[in-house]
């Protein structure tokens, strides 16, 4: 239940989890937001950093160019 | 003839009261840490092997608490040496043959690499499965209980949700519990470390069968 699959697509979680970091939040406020357990929403964060999707600003995750164009 | 000799490393144990060991492993449900967990309570456990009866009855089981345990901010992981499609395709049998879903993530620890940090491989039990552990981490990430069952034990959920419950009062209240203490029950007062603390406690109001051993209840 990775949050990117091997295709390139992305899980429902990490569809949610992008739409609400399109104002900067921390893991807490998304988990909070999204009802995911902490430890799930900080899993699919550092992936979806890695994937360039989102960028970190401190302990807040901001979308970035890339995350914005795959939501759309 | 050449003699070889080979090197066994003894296994890691962890440590009450210090860090738990951090690992990042592939789960059910993506690739986890364990400071992902940080701020919750954590119960790290590991079974034999998949597709087992005992295991699969211990699934049920964890499963039948996890709604208790998240009430008390307590997250279960899995782990056991087996693929990750074989974790995803017994959890799928369970669902199709007994309608229950598993909630909690399962490590797929194929390289033995959590097991061997956390010494869930005992030779005298299994050289290639893990035994029944279960390693209570607090939201600080320090571990502060271990239990061990063997390969034939299916492990007891009860004393798993009262030793949870032992040690989130034992933290709030500044407390000891006695031997089979269950919610509601009177705690035990920390002893005395000083001769005039110890003259004090007997005047405290505590239920006291001597100074060393008080009890009282909490509100």
């Amino acid at each position: 239940m990775a949050c990117i699959n091997p295709d390139g697509t992305l899980a429902p979680s990490a569809i949610q989890v992008l739409r609400e970091a399109e104002q900067p939040k921390t893991a807490a406020e998304l988990a909070q937001i999204s009802g995911l357990p902490l430890f799930r929403v900080r899993s699919s964060l550092r992936e979806l950093v890695q994937a360039g999707l989102l960028r970190e600003d401190g302990d807040h995750f901001v979308l970035t160019e890339s995350g914005r164009a795959k939501l759309e | 003839m050449t003699e070889e000799t080979s090197v066994v490393s003894s296994p890691s144990f962890p440590r009450l009261n210090e860090p738990a060991p951090e690992f990042e492993a592939v789960t059910t449900h993506g690739t986890i840490r364990l400071s992902d967990y940080r701020d919750s309570w954590l119960i790290l456990f590991s079974h034999p092997a998949d597709f087992t009866p005992v295991c699969t009855t211990e699934f049920l089981a964890f499963t039948e608490i996890y709604p208790e345990l998240q009430k008390r901010g307590v997250e279960l992981l899995g782990l056991s040496i087996d693929s990750v499609y074989s974790h995803i395709a017994w959890t799928r049998n369970i669902e199709e043959k007994l309608g229950v879903k598993i909630p909690f993530p399962i490590i797929a620890d194929l390289n033995k690499e959590v097991a061997t940090l956390y010494g869930m491989i005992q030779p005298g039990a299994s050289k290639t499965e893990t035994v029944r552990a279960v390693f209570i981490i607090d939201p600080k990430g320090i571990l502060r209980a271990m239990i061990y069952y063997p390969l034939t034990t299916g492990r007891n959920m009860d004393e798993i949700l009262r030793l949870i419950d032992a040690l989130q009062t034992s933290d709030k209240h500044q407390v000891a519990t006695p031997a089979n203490w269950r919610p509601g029950d009177k705690v035990i007062v920390p002893p005395p470390t000083t001769a005039e603390m110890a003259e004090e406690r007997v005047k405290a109001g505590y239920e006291c069968v001597d100074w060393y051993l008080c009890k009282k209840s909490l509100e």
